[in-house]
């Protein structure tokens, strides 16, 4: 790096080095030299992570090889340790909640870059982003004291009712402390960053579109879908994929309402547990080595399934705004 | 809310057979108007959904909490379970020791960080950081702290292992989250910085290191620090890496070695707990967290707010928004990169 460097500007620095004197390079040198450092740190994290969980999963893994990822008992008293349980919350409650919350945060983002008027906008960005500043245990502590009893109340009784023919939405509710709970806070906390990123690609969307739409005639929201939202439609679904990225690891808040159950039941009104929830609510009465070390392999599979989908957002959201002005 | 140009005028002198054409269009052109006047009012409906968890929620957390904050509340220790009164005075102090030592390490590292990719390193290299610092962001803070305490807590996890739980490794499981994020908003707001600052001051034979500090950092102070405050209010509603890190504790820590209590912790505590006057707690615990980190979100917009220009055309258009886009990095991540008008 450091060769290359020199090459790129060799002629004016060459001459301004030489001119310095010995204190103002020896300061070069160590800032330098302490910057370089300090953006080593970020690649070292990465060996770090990857690291310490593969050691510290390594044991559970050698044991129970990949049956760890589709055994479906996890019971630490008889020390059998099996993932898929929480495999399945974890994609469950994700995918629910982003089904609740993407039709939302892209009309939103629609009215916001396409409608509003601009006295509402800016307070409404404003709150969309307090919204993302509300630490999930706050979410958590209202969840278990509101929610959850208009939960377990009325809607749940209601949903009986109604469709309770569906397998998904049957059988006995525990005092609210349910999948479908943590479906909605997940919903809750993926709106506003749904919300920000979609705007963003709204707003990438060059004018020229909308005035070719509306010299057309065309009225605002026929420009809004053939103009706006077709040219946009990949960057909203890296938008998306990014919002899964932050609900597959949400952790406090669906550890308090998710009812920290270790089994798989079809019911949404029935606890359950994510990858992230057993974690936290397991890891400090894990007593013996084996049972810390296999939360541990659950955090590298979260870590694992994480990575993959944050990859895969950014590599939708960098060719989704970067050509989709070549497609249409 | 009508569409900016619809079809006004028919066109003139139309044959008989073209006048009833013009008269279906215009019942279409009314449904077309009605449909879209229908989606923008479905789309002020969704946009009003979003916003109303954030009422409900900071409406409960000001009826239930509001009550139960008073003197005690900011300066007792916390009285043994099922007993009334006491506060949380230890895990107030603890969250401000937390983030204090986090900050020290995530705010420098990131910051530096950011400007040796935006000031030194090569294309390649600084592509390589920003992957990394972008990989990073994505990791939930519960591996975070699982990474902590692999290193600090677990007897023998590393050399500098403690052994125990302490509030050094809860700081540290903060600072880990702190960094990457720190490193990217710094970074899009020193690119934001006009190249021909850093060129005039190379003519003039400045070292790169000052360039770098008193002309590139000092240019885009506002912006990075609002992108360091963003993190320091972000880390501050942490709970999850706090769990096997700091753990909490019922009184006053001895030291930075020992176990620490904080207010999420604190709050997560009371709020599972069966003890209703812990209930009580745990809401104006919340309250007092959500007012910090608003407080800190809101004030700091309001102080880093674009004002006029200081000095009239020196500063550019582009780095009045330097503020803008560290908020919105801090939000989306840094997966989103448009220039800001």
């Amino acid at each position: 790096m450091p060769t290359a460097t020199t090459t790129m500007e060799a002629p004016t620095t060459a001459t301004a080095a030489q001119r310095m004197r010995p204190v103002s390079r020896a300061s070069e040198f160590a800032f330098r030299g302490l910057c370089l450092a300090m953006a080593s740190v970020v690649l070292v994290l990465v060996l770090i992570v990857g690291y310490q969980l593969w050691r510290g999963a390594g044991h559970t893994f050698h044991r129970f090889g990949l049956s760890f990822l589709t055994k479906s008992d996890w019971d630490p008293n008889a020390n059998s340790f099996g993932a898929l349980p929480f495999i399945y919350g974890t994609l469950v409650t994700s995918l629910l909640g982003l089904l609740i919350a993407t039709p939302l945060a892209v009309a939103t983002a629609v009215f916001l870059t396409e409608l509003a008027p601009n006295w509402l906008r800016q307070p409404l960005i404003f709150l969309i982003e307090m919204l993302a500043a509300i630490p999930s245990v706050i979410l958590g502590l209202w969840a278990i004291f509101v929610l959850l009893p208009v939960l377990n109340e009325h809607v749940f009784p209601f949903l009986q009712k109604t469709v309770g023919f569906l397998p998904i939405f049957s059988g006995t509710s525990f005092g609210g402390y349910s999948v479908l709970a943590a479906s909605l806070i997940i919903a809750v906390m993926v709106l506003p960053i749904i919300t920000s990123v979609s705007r963003e690609i709204l707003r990438s969307v060059p004018d020229l579109q909308r005035e070719a739409a509306y010299g057309l005639g065309a009225t605002r929201w026929e420009v809004t879908r053939i103009a706006v939202l077709s040219y946009a439609k990949k960057g909203i679904f890296g938008a998306m994929i990014l919002g899964l990225g932050r609900a597959l690891g949400e952790t406090m808040a669906v550890t308090m309402v998710i009812g920290n159950a270790n089994e798989i039941k079809s019911s949404l009104f029935a606890p359950g547990n994510t990858l992230a929830s057993v974690i936290a609510s397991q890891f400090n009465e894990a007593a013996d080595d084996s049972y810390r070390d296999a939360l541990i392999a659950v955090g590298l599979v979260l870590f694992g399934i994480t990575l993959i989908v944050n990859l895969c957002a950014r590599l939708l959201l960098k060719f989704g705004t970067a050509d989709a002005g070549a497609v249409h | 809310m009508s569409s900016g140009i619809a079809l006004s005028t028919p066109p003139p002198a139309t044959p008989p057979g073209a006048v009833r054409v013009g008269q279906v269009s215009e019942g279409l052109r009314r449904w077309r108007k009605f449909k879209s006047a229908l989606v923008a009012g479905l789309c002020l409906t969704c946009a009003l959904i979003v916003v109303t968890p954030l009422a409900l929620v900071f409406g409960y957390l000001v009826i239930k909490g509001v009550g139960s904050i008073n003197l005690d509340f900011f300066t007792k220790l916390p009285v043994p379970h099922g007993e009334t009164g006491g506060g949380v005075v230890h895990a107030i102090v603890g969250s401000f020791i937390l983030i204090g030592l986090a900050a020290l390490v995530g705010l420098p590292t990131g910051i530096l960080g950011a400007v040796y990719i935006t000031e030194y390193a090569g294309r390649r290299f600084a592509s390589v950081v920003r992957f990394a610092a972008d990989l990073l962001n994505g990791v939930p803070s519960i591996v975070w702290g699982i990474v902590a305490y692999a290193i600090l807590v677990l007897p023998k996890g590393s050399p500098f292992s403690l052994g125990h739980y302490s509030a050094i490794a809860g700081a540290l499981a903060l600072a880990f989250i702190m960094i990457p994020l720190v490193l990217r908003t710094s970074e899009e707001v020193l690119l934001l910085v006009p190249n021909g600052y850093r060129e005039a001051a190379l003519a003039l034979g400045v070292a790169r290191w000052k360039i770098a500090t008193r002309i590139v950092l000092k240019t885009a102070s506002k912006g990075v620090l609002t992108g360091a405050l963003l993190a320091v209010a972000r880390v501050s509603g942490e709970t999850a890496p706090l769990l096997f890190t700091a753990l909490g504790n019922s009184g006053w820590s001895h030291g930075i070695r020992d176990p620490m209590s904080a207010l999420p912790l604190q709050i997560y505590a009371y709020a599972i707990s069966p003890y209703p006057d812990e209930n009580r707690q745990a809401w104006a615990a919340a309250l007092v967290l959500l007012l910090m980190v608003l407080v800190l979100n809101v004030g700091l917009r309001y102080a880093t707010r674009d004002r006029l220009p200081t000095r009239p055309g020196t500063r550019g258009k582009k780095l009045s928004s330097a503020a803008n886009t560290a908020a919105t990095t801090a939000v989306t991540g840094g997966a989103v990169t448009v220039p800001q008008t």
